[in-house]
């Protein structure tokens, strides 16, 4: 063999491993329950192949379903917009600040290093019954029995702003990071007031990453079950609880595979949008 | 807006993301036998009751098992596939590069149920197996995302020079590249590790019966009551998950201090 054809295979010998692992256990697995979603689970409990539309009937017009879904997208959208009215000042302060701005980095990535449940869970000290705010206002008399905070929509939601924040944050950051400030000063010394070039420079050259930013709190909030079992009442299930339901406790296979595909298409839909305009490409810069 | 007001948001912002766990910490030395509020004193007892709990101590080994299975498969395949995407021009370059972060467009829990139906499908049961493989798949990409960016900094000259004085592309990997890569792949492996040692979704959808971690041995413990052994394993677990990463932070900047130093008295 030429040195030329062994330096071109070389790379390919590099990629091959992980495009393996990728192509095996993702993109072979999701074409799979494709497939299986059209099977059916018979009273017996065996799955038995073929091509039977119920699974896919149930999950497109079941109300509710449908009614899961839309509060799903409705919790993942308040979060998000929640996410961008607290990150982006925040984020804003971070790209400016004089001083150490290291150590603000620091503590913007560590909250990515501390658990998911053990952040979900620590509101539960804040908020229940025996909780900080409760010991706090009995002290002060301001209550005499503990009141219930937990367990609704809105803790549901304060969960998964605070498990989210971070990457609005760091995506905000990272983008207003990219801005020459000097376009700001520019701006000033054409008469521009500091909230005008703000609006009209600054703003407007950010919104990739407030976009990017977005994006991700809005998918990874309307897939998780987590958050919602932790921190939700029994009404306050989740479209990804409804999967668990289907998968672990009743078994039903072909259903949940369904209902996985519902939620991938819902939010496929979004990723597909956002890459169109903005291109994935400023989503890695956040990532990496 | 002023400034004073925009640095106010941001500490306040930072409070609300660090108090609650702040919190979580502060129980876990309150000498009450309930994990709650009022702390009644200081205590290390339920670091004590952690490690006499056979449970825990269960989930502590399958945690740290899987991640660092994880982290070594993750980390070896990840450095593979970015030395081909950083040093060679290959064709369809943009299509592998999505393909390759493919696992964190897709939600978890799709990934996750398709993972295991598949693998059902195919007679690989609910098993530590299914476990490292979901492991692997969700945490490569940012292996391969992380390391990609460390790997641009790494200058080609220093190979070609190896070589040219006659050194063999395999003696030029192991003496120059593997040595300027350690960094990349140190990053690599403690992102993959803590990314596995803190999953929950796919997790609890992948293991068998009886088998914890300890992210789903707090949530199953979550379900009974707050015992104040949550809040010890917590903390150890923040312990574990945040403090690796800055003590590896801590030692490199250090090593680099050394280097820059050494360099000054040549």
């Amino acid at each position: 063999m030429s040195i030329e054809a062994r330096e071109a295979r070389q790379p390919w010998i590099l990629l091959s491993p992980s495009l393996a692992v990728i192509t095996l256990l993702l993109i072979v697995p999701v074409l799979f329950i494709v497939v299986y979603s059209f099977w059916l689970r018979t009273s017996v409990g065996d799955v038995q192949p073929g091509f039977f539309l119920d699974n896919w009937q149930d999950a497109l017009t079941d109300r509710f379903f449908r009614d899961i879904l839309l509060n799903t997208l409705k919790i993942a959208a308040i979060t998000t917009v929640v996410c961008a009215l607290m990150g982006y000042p925040a984020a804003y302060f971070i790209a400016r600040a004089k001083g150490n701005k290291a150590l603000l980095l620091l503590l913007l990535m560590l909250p990515f290093w501390i658990s998911y449940i053990i952040r979900t869970m620590s509101w539960i000290y804040i908020l229940g019954t025996s909780g900080a705010l409760n010991t706090a206002m009995e002290w002060l008399g301001i209550i005499n029995e503990p009141i219930q905070m937990l367990y609704n929509e809105t803790t549901v939601i304060l969960g998964l702003v605070h498990f989210l924040l971070p990457f609005m944050v760091l995506n905000v950051y990272v983008s207003l990071e990219g801005v020459d400030t000097t376009l700001e000063d520019a701006a000033g010394s054409l008469g521009a007031t500091k909230w005008q070039s703000f609006l009209q420079v600054t703003l407007p050259l950010s919104l990739p990453g407030l976009a990017a930013g977005g994006l991700l709190c809005f998918v990874l909030g309307a897939g998780t079950y987590i958050t919602p079992a932790v921190l939700g009442g029994p009404r306050d299930a989740m479209f990804a609880n409804l999967v668990f339901e289907a998968i672990i406790t009743q078994l039903n296979w072909p259903m949940g595979a369904a209902l996985s595909l519902l939620l991938l298409a819902v939010l496929g839909v979004l990723v597909m949008v956002y890459n169109h305009f903005l291109g994935l490409g400023q989503l890695m810069k956040g990532l990496g | 807006m002023g400034w004073p007001l925009i640095r106010l948001w941001a500490i306040l912002v930072y409070l609300f993301m660090f108090l609650p766990i702040a919190v979580v910490v502060l129980l876990s030395v309150n000498a009450s036998q309930f994990g709650a509020f009022p702390m009644t004193g200081l205590s290390l007892r339920w670091f004590e009751a952690l490690f006499n709990n056979d449970a825990i101590l269960r989930a502590l080994r399958t945690s740290l098992i899987l991640g660092s299975l994880t982290a070594v498969v993750s980390t070896t395949l990840g450095v593979l596939a970015s030395l081909a995407l950083v040093r060679y021009n290959i064709p369809f370059r943009n299509a592998i590069s999505t393909l390759l972060i493919a696992p964190i467009l897709v939600p978890e829990v799709v990934l996750a149920v398709a993972l295991l139906l598949f693998l059902q499908f195919l007679g690989i049961h609910k098993s530590f197996t299914l476990l490292l493989f979901g492991h692997v798949i969700f945490t490569l990409p940012f292996v391969i995302l992380v390391v990609q960016a460390r790997l641009v900094g790494i200058r080609r000259d220093v190979e070609e020079a190896a070589m040219s004085l006659g050194a063999s592309p395999m003696q030029t990997f192991f003496t120059i590249t593997l040595p300027l890569l350690t960094p990349a792949v140190a990053a690599g492996g403690l992102f993959a590790f803590t990314i596995s040692f803190d999953d929950i979704t796919g997790t609890l959808f992948w293991k068998p019966g009886g088998v914890e971690t300890v992210p789903t041995q707090i949530f199953a413990m979550l379900r009974n009551s707050i015992s104040p052994e949550i809040n010890a394993l917590g903390t150890l677990m923040i312990v574990i998950t945040a403090g690796l990463p800055l003590l590896g932070l801590a030692i490199s900047r250090r090593l680099a201090l050394r280097r820059e130093r050494a360099g000054q008295s040549e």
